[in-house]
């Protein structure tokens, strides 16, 4: 198998089970559900380290360094700002069973 | 190639990236999946540092990856509740620019001698990862209100987007048939002028359609990088938000009871909104705060149905104050939460929450429906739209077709506004001028704490 073809395999793959999580997800937590695969998706991060490592003028290196700044805000902004906002439904858990308690 | 081990350890961050959307769809599990979900990422990023042979600059990534860090963390951290959906709206911007950024950096290494099917990954990570980083600028800029959040409609808006996306396409093609830096450059500054025209025509209330399809749009530029880099994580991680988010766009906008179509080209097919000029001459009740806290006082159930505008107010905490006050004194009190209120799915859950309200008290719109026509009063606190009835009745009305609270269902109204403006629709909305309505106006805090204090002195 050429490696287009298992990249491609991988894609598709990656479609199907991309819909398949969060197929049953309640409106709630639509929000934190886009915040968290916003935050996934700061993973560019990664690309952003490997063309910066291997930029070999000024404009790669500088373009590069801005890639690395904003993929970082989105990954790391992404989780922590997720996380607030799961906390508040997780207290609100806590209040829940120590009112029936 | 990258060696062996790192590429299982690869392909474990892209199984912690499943693992962690899965447990983000139940409220039980959403916090630990958001961690497995950072857990994955930071151990992807701290490998690549390893198994990626030559990596020149060092120290300044690491300097940048600091900085990037900091500026995320503190504005995670600083950022108040109410203005979370433009936190991430911008979240999500900044990593489709970064996206951007990388296949622009790829193409000066590879352009002239990449394939055709890396080119055209190339090509369409430049431009949606260009349309998410100005698109979600717009979003952010219309949720800050540091611009209008109507819809824009420039002069001959149409034919200035067509004209500017057939451009782009033109450009795109042109790039693939002649990969030449300058036409890079071009299509870079198409593709963020696109993004600005993409966003601009979209009304306020659909805002968070949006930034859910420019995440979507950023998920699949990521993946198409990760083509280009031969980097099956990104490929992985890039396809699950694109297509989750495709899939989250969908549930949001049949939530919100708007085919994504209108949301997103409503504003071109000019429409006749109700004329507002006729509405002021058209009488309303409005009371004190004393006849309010008398109506509530003597109500055996009292319904409330808490607005964005309650949010801006930062009023929850008086709003929880009130409603403890009422069960006090033997009100049977509940919220009506519409899928939508607040400003994104979810949002105002998020902002009870904040505000210690007991997760019982919470009903959403499909459980308390019925219940409004048991209630005595239904109390509006800065929302409009989700209890317009002409979203149930008025065909010719914007939000035609958008589930609503039967707020009109209740013996009495109770409406806190600021003033007669509509909402963020836009819209007029008939339940206002009913005779079971009462209006208090003032700032939603404000209203309330008075509402409180005459509740207190009965």
């Amino acid at each position: 198998m050429s490696v287009e073809i298992a990249l491609l395999t991988i894609f598709i793959l990656s479609i199907f089970v991309g819909f398949e999580v969060v197929s049953k997800v309640s409106t709630i937590l639509h929000t934190p559900l886009m915040s968290g695969a916003n935050a996934i998706h700061g993973v560019i991060l990664v690309g952003a380290i490997i063309v910066t490592g291997h930029a070999d003028n000024n404009l790669e290196l500088g373009l590069g360094l801005v890639a690395v700044v904003l993929a970082t805000i989105n990954m790391i902004g992404g989780f922590v700002v997720t996380d607030r906002m799961l906390e508040l439904f997780k207290s609100k858990k806590t209040n829940k069973s120590g009112d029936k308690k | 190639m990258t060696p062996v081990w790192s590429q299982i350890a690869n392909l474990g961050a892209a199984l912690a990236f499943i693992i962690a959307l899965k447990a983000l769809s139940s409220p039980k599990s959403a916090r630990l999946g958001n961690r497995i979900g950072a857990i994955g990422a930071i151990a992807a990023v701290a490998i690549v540092f390893f198994s990626e042979s030559n990596l020149k600059h060092l120290p300044l990534i690491l300097i940048a990856v600091v900085i990037g860090t900091l500026i995320g963390f503190v504005a995670a951290r600083k950022v108040q509740m109410t203005q979370m959906p433009q936190m991430v709206a911008l979240f999500n911007g900044v990593g489709g620019g970064a996206a951007m950024a990388v296949s622009a950096i790829e193409f000066l290494k590879i352009g002239t001698t990449a394939g055709f099917v890396a080119l055209f990954a190339t090509v369409f990570t430049i431009v949606i990862g260009s349309i998410s980083f100005t698109g979600s600028i717009v979003t952010f800029l219309k949720l800050q209100e540091l611009m209008t959040s109507r819809p824009v409609v420039l002069p001959l808006g149409r034919f200035i987007t067509i004209g500017m996306a057939s451009a782009t396409l033109f450009m795109s093609v042109y790039l693939m048939i002649f990969p030449e830096i300058w036409a890079m450059w071009t299509l870079v500054g198409l593709s963020l002028i696109m993004g600005i025209l993409f966003v601009l025509p979209v009304g306020g209330a659909d805002v968070p359609i949006v930034i859910s399809l420019l995440n979507a749009f950023t998920g699949l530029s990521v993946a198409a990088s990760g083509y280009v880099l031969d980097n099956v994580l990104l490929l992985v991680a890039g396809t699950l938000v694109g297509a989750s988010g495709t899939l989250l766009t969908q549930l949001m906008a049949k939530a919100m009871g708007r085919p994504l179509t209108s949301t997103l080209f409503g504003a071109f097919t000019a429409k006749a909104t109700s004329a507002a000029g006729t509405a002021v001459d058209r009488p309303v009740k409005s009371a004190g705060p004393n006849d309010i806290a008398i109506m509530l006082t003597y109500a055996s159930k009292v319904i409330i149905v808490p607005g964005y505008g309650l949010a801006v107010a930062q009023a929850q905490q008086t709003l929880r104050e009130l409603v403890d006050l009422l069960i006090s004194k033997g009100v049977e009190v509940e919220y009506a939460i519409h899928p939508v209120a607040g400003r994104m799915p979810g949002h105002m859950n998020v902002l009870l929450a904040e505000a210690d309200v007991p997760y019982e008290q919470l009903k959403e719109m499909d459980e308390i429906n019925s219940e409004f026509s048991n209630a005595s009063v239904a109390v509006v606190v800065g929302a409009n739209d989700v209890v317009n009835p002409s979203a149930r009745t008025d065909k010719t009305s914007p939000i035609f077709g958008m589930p609503i609270l039967n707020a009109d269902q209740a013996e009495q109204v109770v409406f806190m506004k600021r003033s007669m403006r509509p909402g963020f629709a836009g819209v007029e909305n008939e339940l206002l001028f009913n005779d079971k309505t009462t209006l208090l106006f003032g700032d939603a805090k404000d209203s309330l704490s008075k509402v409180v204090a005459a509740v207190k002195s009965m």
